[in-house]
């Protein structure tokens, strides 16, 4: 479980985000939604240390993140696995060595077992081909599938995913979508996700918080999203056409 | 103000590159890597540009000493001084700020605007630490033999040219790089050469960590590293001098 309270980020003079106070739930996909610019990455930033707070606290576990010093947030670091945007894999290692990586840097095993555990989360993202291949030599999905077994690879408690579909086919996006379901599920772990895609929100969020303009605008779970009838959710939700239909079809 | 706010910025940036490595073994994989990647990366350019360059100064200083009261081994002892000194330590160290430099500032500015130094924070590695002290002990320990070579080769290119185009002879050329020889000279230009190798792979890996953007930034970001590296090296270069040779 993750909880953030009264989060305030502010770049110069302006504020990013403003008291921003969230719950979410372990062992269930919590997605972040809302529209470009409103405060979703950095709010997850700031979550994992990457950017700095002016104010507030992010609790993994009761463990108030913000207050700890290098060491323990190093600590923390390790129980976290975070799928980015572009993959962020080491473009001078292979897909193996890129699952290994962080078990090379923090734990005994030997070779063997290190290859026989990145096998296994590479079989666990259907890959298991493509351990010697480069990153330059994988597609925009094979990139997250290998992203999301690096970040499975020491087993995390919480598992950050930042817009795991953008820039894929609706196939490849389901797929990726399905995989972290499973994951979140099978091992128990607290999942966050930033996603632009309702398609996406609506087939595996759990819970659903919406960020408008800094602050957390609204929180629930997912069938409640489509109910809502708050101005600022309904322009975001339904602002395709597709999502339109749904919601005349279902009133 | 600026400026000061950079030189800030650079020594945190140091202070969290010196701190203890997670893992010794992945660093020192790191440091043999980097040392192929700077020293005999480089091995191609120091070689052709020290050959050419002591070719170049031999014909130069035959030709400016047309007195007769100078006498002819003058040659040797002017382009041994010049390259020992000066070009090999100090204009090697700028060709290199060149080719390592931008290679440092866009490797690592690269991996800033792909998130990369982001996941090995992510990790809990110390990504400055990870990706930049190999980087600067592989330089300050594969430089002197770069300029060490570059010295042998500059001296080598200069009495080939001397001989074969006749300015000065292969007696008189050997005579004159022996004459009056003093070892600090060597001493000097390798205390230059690694307080150059690591201006250059510090001020480059803090422009690429630095780095904030995308493509355009990245280029941005090498011409900055290769600018400033050249500027520091220079102020460098007189400094040194001062302390050391007056």
């Amino acid at each position: 479980m993750i909880e953030v309270k009264n989060i305030n980020k502010k770049f110069g003079d302006r504020a990013i985000l403003s008291s921003a106070s969230v719950l979410f739930e372990q062992g269930k996909i919590n997605l972040i939604i809302g529209e470009s610019g409103s405060g979703k990455t950095t709010l997850m930033k700031c979550m994992v240390g990457l950017e700095n707070v002016n104010k507030g606290e992010v609790l993994y576990d009761g463990r108030n993140f913000i207050a700890m010093d290098d060491r323990e947030k190093k600590a923390i670091r390790k129980e976290i696995g975070m799928l980015f945007q572009g993959g962020a894999l080491f473009d001078s290692l292979t897909a193996e060595e890129n699952v290994t990586f962080p078990m090379t840097m923090f734990s005994d095993m030997s070779a063997e077992e290190k290859r026989e555990r990145a096998q296994f989360c590479l079989q666990r993202v259907n890959l298991p081909n493509a351990g010697k291949l480069h990153p330059s030599e994988l597609s925009g999905g094979m990139k997250k599938r290998v992203g999301i077994a690096r970040a499975i690879a020491m087993g995390p408690r919480y598992l950050f995913c930042d817009e795991p579909n953008s820039g894929l086919d609706p196939r490849t996006s389901i797929l990726i979508d399905n995989l972290i379901k499973e994951i979140t599920y099978e091992l128990n772990i607290t999942t966050i996700i930033i996603t632009h895609d309702m398609n996406s929100a609506i087939e595996i969020g759990d819970n659903i918080v919406f960020i408008y303009n800094g602050t957390i605008w609204w929180r629930g779970p997912k069938e409640e999203i489509l109910k809502t009838e708050n101005p600022e959710i309904n322009a975001f939700v339904y602002a395709s056409e597709f999502m339109k239909k749904i919601k005349k079809t279902f009133s | 103000m600026n400026w000061f706010f950079h030189l800030g910025r650079y020594f945190i940036l140091l202070r969290k590159v010196f701190r203890k490595p997670e893992k010794f073994v992945v660093y020192r994989t790191r440091f043999i890597e980097e040392v192929d990647s700077i020293g005999l990366g480089s091995l191609g350019i120091v070689c052709i540009v020290s050959l050419f360059m002591g070719a170049v100064l031999t014909i130069q200083a035959a030709f400016n000493f047309t007195s007769p009261w100078v006498p002819l081994y003058a040659v040797g002892v002017a382009a041994r001084d010049t390259l020992v000194l000066e070009f090999c330590p100090t204009i090697v160290s700028l060709i290199l700020a060149g080719k390592v430099g931008s290679n440092i500032a866009s490797e690592i500015g690269t991996m800033r605007v792909t998130e990369q130094v982001d996941a090995l924070e992510i990790m809990g590695i110390n990504s400055s630490g990870y990706l930049i002290l190999p980087k600067i002990i592989a330089a300050i320990f594969v430089h002197p033999f770069l300029i060490i070579l570059s010295m042998f080769l500059g001296l080598l290119g200069g009495y080939v040219a001397g001989v074969a185009s006749g300015v000065v002879t292969s007696y008189k050329f050997i005579y004159g790089i022996q004459y009056q020889f003093l070892p600090f000279s060597i001493t000097y230009a390798l205390i230059k050469t690694v307080v150059f190798a690591f201006i250059i792979t510090s001020v480059s890996a803090y422009h690429g960590y630095n780095t904030h953007g995308g493509a355009l930034e990245v280029g941005r970001s090498s011409t900055k590293a290769v600018v400033y590296s050249s500027i520091i090296i220079l102020l460098f270069n007189v400094i040194l001098t001062q302390l050391l040779l007056s």
